[in-house]
């Protein structure tokens, strides 16, 4: 089934030696095409979470699932649902400013929630958590000041809490 | 092994050496037979070998890849878990080509190898490679002891992983020094295994979306591949396709588990396959797709294949579902619950009666296109190859036999004039198609099965990758028969260079090269024979028949021979080539 457009998958995995690259290579083998991609410690330190956004204009999300879901370390796959989770980033960037810009990028900043945390004589060093795309919008904005470096985690989500535990985590379904 | 022997092999609690541990826990698994080479890393395993007393037998191979295509013909025949052993390094290496096979093909095998000690692990040491990395993308799943301790459980989560749900490989590496540490051995049949789904809820309510389809069709066929042979179904497969009377296509991978002489037969369908098998589904409306992967040999271009029709999958892998071509109605699960679960939904149905009244037009047809469109090749001066194929099979007509070929044409020609009515007595490489394969796998399967008679058919490009094996043959006394169809050529690829690339024929002469195999094979202690014309193809059979050791037989056949019918590749199905006949087939109504 045709399942177009970028997807964020969130992979529940056993914390053994070599599971990244396993994952990492289910997607060069398989030619899907990783966005981004996360990884980190859970609430169980035998467990980690890697977050991965897809590229799906070739391949149905439902066989990159299926096929992450076939790996022996991959406790599950959920497919993370846009309007039921929260997706975060952290950005880190490094733009130009002098003392004729400096209040005006902070300006800017302050508007994303944006954080100043280290100053030069001539750039400010920014930190921003937030939605991907907000992050996305921050950099445009910041760019005509000259951007020395940025550098992003790659995505992370959870499911709201306001959504029921089952929904989240329902069994692949395997149909179609 | 008999079952008081494993209770014994499993209640074993002892302090004993990582190494030794090792032979337990393959005891406690019940392996009677492994392959392999010692080498540095793996050399306590192989002392642990002669030094204590165990039930294993351990045949010394002379290339790791014969170990690995052994425990693979074994695994093959047997439905059992093959074994094969291996050090570090190049010896770990030389076994990546049987494992990627037995990865295509499903094959339930487990490799042992040796690594270089723990401290030494990522400092480029002498004969180091990061095998666990290698195998990565061909194994079901792999292990890279850490522990000693942990041994026995990697070796039992290593037979379970590679024995369930869908089979595959299983690499498990255990360094040199894990081996040589002392631990406490307990069996346990516990996995610790959260993320591994081997078997999936029944979904049993698409079993009635499926007969629906199937009362509603008017031309249905049973697509069936090696799956069915894996998940031991292949009498409720024969049970399900009589009482529905569907014809059925078995997969190259699948030859043997519907008999090819069965009425409901349309033998192997794709680009060697057979003309009525690929008509049958190109006019089909329904797939009824069992344990089959709609891999690009079967399909020819995936867009035009069976572009009328609707399909219902069954397999026990959910990732087979949909990958290729998206399935209708999708049946994930074990062979032997879902299919008698259709039969009895389609049996049971008020319209049933109907149904077949309706479809056994279709039947006709088909068994017509059988009929009128068989196999079939011309005489020649030169001895032909399906000339040899066939004496063979008249030879041993009833006779338990297990049929092995290498890859290329005198595979496609034995997948062709064989016919063969029981599963596990059908072993080729099918998915990675891999030359070499033959002459190991037949060792393996005829080790594995002492009583049947073995015939490796093989090529003489593909003999002389694994032909060192013949000495293992040799020692071991396993009196499979090796056929190689000698045409001095790579002859699939001359093939390919004649039709699709001007004749012309870059590399593929091996006759200026080739030994001779008769000398080859007595230097090598086999019985060695020969034939170059038909008339001497029936005597030499008898004797390799009646010799019962290692024996080679070199037939001389005509290097113009092509594998007829043909899909060109990136054709679609039912465009097929084939020789200029007088009495030229039509294909009715397409």
């Amino acid at each position: 089934m045709a399942t177009p457009g970028h997807h964020t998958l969130s992979v529940l995995v056993e914390n053994r030696p070599g599971v990244l690259s396993r994952v990492s290579g289910l997607f060069s083998r398989r030619g899907f095409n990783i966005d981004s991609l996360a990884v980190g410690p859970t609430e169980r330190p035998d467990r980690s979470v890697i977050t991965i956004r897809v590229d799906c204009t070739r391949h149905s999300v439902e066989q990159v699932v299926k096929q992450l879901d076939k790996l022996i370390d991959v406790i599950h796959v959920i497919k993370v649902h846009p309007d039921m989770a929260i997706e975060r980033e952290l950005l880190l960037i490094k733009v130009k400013a002098d003392a004729n810009h400096r209040l005006e990028i902070m300006r800017v900043s302050e508007v994303f929630n944006a954080r100043v945390v280290d100053a030069g004589a001539d750039s400010l060093l920014l930190e921003c958590v937030e939605h991907p795309d907000r992050l996305a919008a921050l950099e445009q904005l910041l760019s005509p000041y000259t951007i020395v470096e940025a550098v992003r985690t790659g995505r992370v989500a959870m499911t709201r809490a306001s959504v029921a535990h089952d929904e989240s985590r329902a069994p692949l379904r395997i149909l179609g | 092994m008999s079952d008081t022997a494993l209770t014994k092999a499993r209640q074993r609690k002892e302090r004993m050496l990582g190494s030794e541990a090792i032979i337990r826990a393959l005891e406690a698994e019940g392996v009677e037979i492994c392959w392999g080479i010692p080498g540095g890393a793996i050399l306590p395993l192989y002392d642990a070998f002669m030094a204590i007393d165990h039930s294993i037998e351990h045949v010394l191979v002379r290339h790791e890849q014969g170990a690995g295509h052994m425990a693979q013909g074994y695994a093959r025949a047997t439905g059992k878990v093959g074994v094969c052993i291996a050090t570090s390094g190049p010896g770990a290496t030389n076994l990546v080509t049987p494992i990627a096979d037995a990865f295509l093909d499903s094959t339930p095998i487990v490799a042992i190898t040796g690594q270089v000690p723990t401290h030494l692990i990522g400092t480029d040491a002498f004969q180091e490679a990061d095998i666990t990395g290698i195998v990565m993308p061909i194994v079901k799943h792999s292990f890279l002891v850490q522990r000693a301790e942990d041994i026995p459980k990697a070796i039992h989560e290593a037979f379970h992983i590679a024995s369930t749900g869908r089979p595959g490989p299983v690499l498990v590496d255990i360094p040199k020094d894990l081996q040589l540490t002392e631990i406490d051995f307990a069996y346990t049949d516990e996995v610790d295994l959260i993320g591994y789904n081997s078997t999936f809820p029944e979904q049993l309510e698409g079993i009635e979306a499926a007969a629906e389809l199937i009362a509603r069709s008017r031309k249905p066929v049973l697509y069936v591949g090696g799956g069915i042979i894996n998940g031991e179904a292949c009498d409720d497969l024969i049970l399900l396709a009589e009482a529905l009377q569907i014809p059925v296509t078995t997969t190259l991978l699948a030859k043997g588990a519907f008999p090819d002489s069965h009425p409901l037969s349309v033998q192997m369908p794709g680009m060697h396959g057979s003309k009525y098998a690929n008509w049958t589904i190109h006019r089909s409306d329904l797939l009824i797709t069992v344990g089959a992967r709609f891999d690009d040999r079967v399909t020819g271009k995936l867009d035009a294949f069976a572009p009328g029709a609707k399909i219902i999958h069954f397999d026990i892998d959910p990732a087979e579902v949909s990958k290729n071509r998206h399935a209708d109605v999708a049946l994930v699960g074990e062979l032997r619950t879902t299919l008698p679960a259709l039969r009895n939904a389609v049996t049971a149905r008020a319209d049933n009666a109907a149904r077949a009244e309706h479809q056994s037009e279709w039947l006709r047809d088909v068994q017509g296109w059988r009929r009128d469109n068989p196999f079939r090749y011309k005489k020649g001066a030169k001895l032909k190859p399906e000339y040899v194929i066939e004496a063979f099979d008249k030879a041993l007509k009833g006779k338990d036999t297990i049929w092995v070929t290498g890859v290329g044409q005198h595979q496609m020609w034995a997948a062709q004039y064989l016919s063969i009515d029981g599963p596990r007595r059908w072993l080729t490489s099918g998915g990675l198609g891999t030359m070499g394969f033959g002459v190991p796998a037949a060792i393996g399967a005829q080790q594995g099965c002492p009583d049947a008679y073995v015939v490796n058919f093989d090529g003489d490009g593909c003999f002389q990758m694994t032909m060192q094996e013949l000495a293992t043959a040799r020692c071991y006394d396993v009196p499979a028969i090796h056929a190689v169809m000698n045409n001095g050529w790579l002859g699939m690829v001359r093939q390919w260079q004649e039709l699709f690339h001007g004749e012309r024929y870059s590399e593929t002469n091996l006759f200026g090269t080739i030994p001779d195999f008769v000398l080859l094979a007595e230097a090598y202690g086999c019985l060695a024979l020969r034939a170059e014309t038909e008339d001497e193809v029936d005597a030499v059979i008898a004797e390799a028949i009646a010799a019962r050791r290692p024996t080679v037989i070199d037939f001389r056949v005509d290097e113009e021979e092509k594998v007829y019918p043909m899909v060109p590749a990136g054709a679609a199905s039912h465009e097929m080539i084939d020789e200029v006949w007088e009495n030229e087939w039509v294909e009715e109504g397409v």
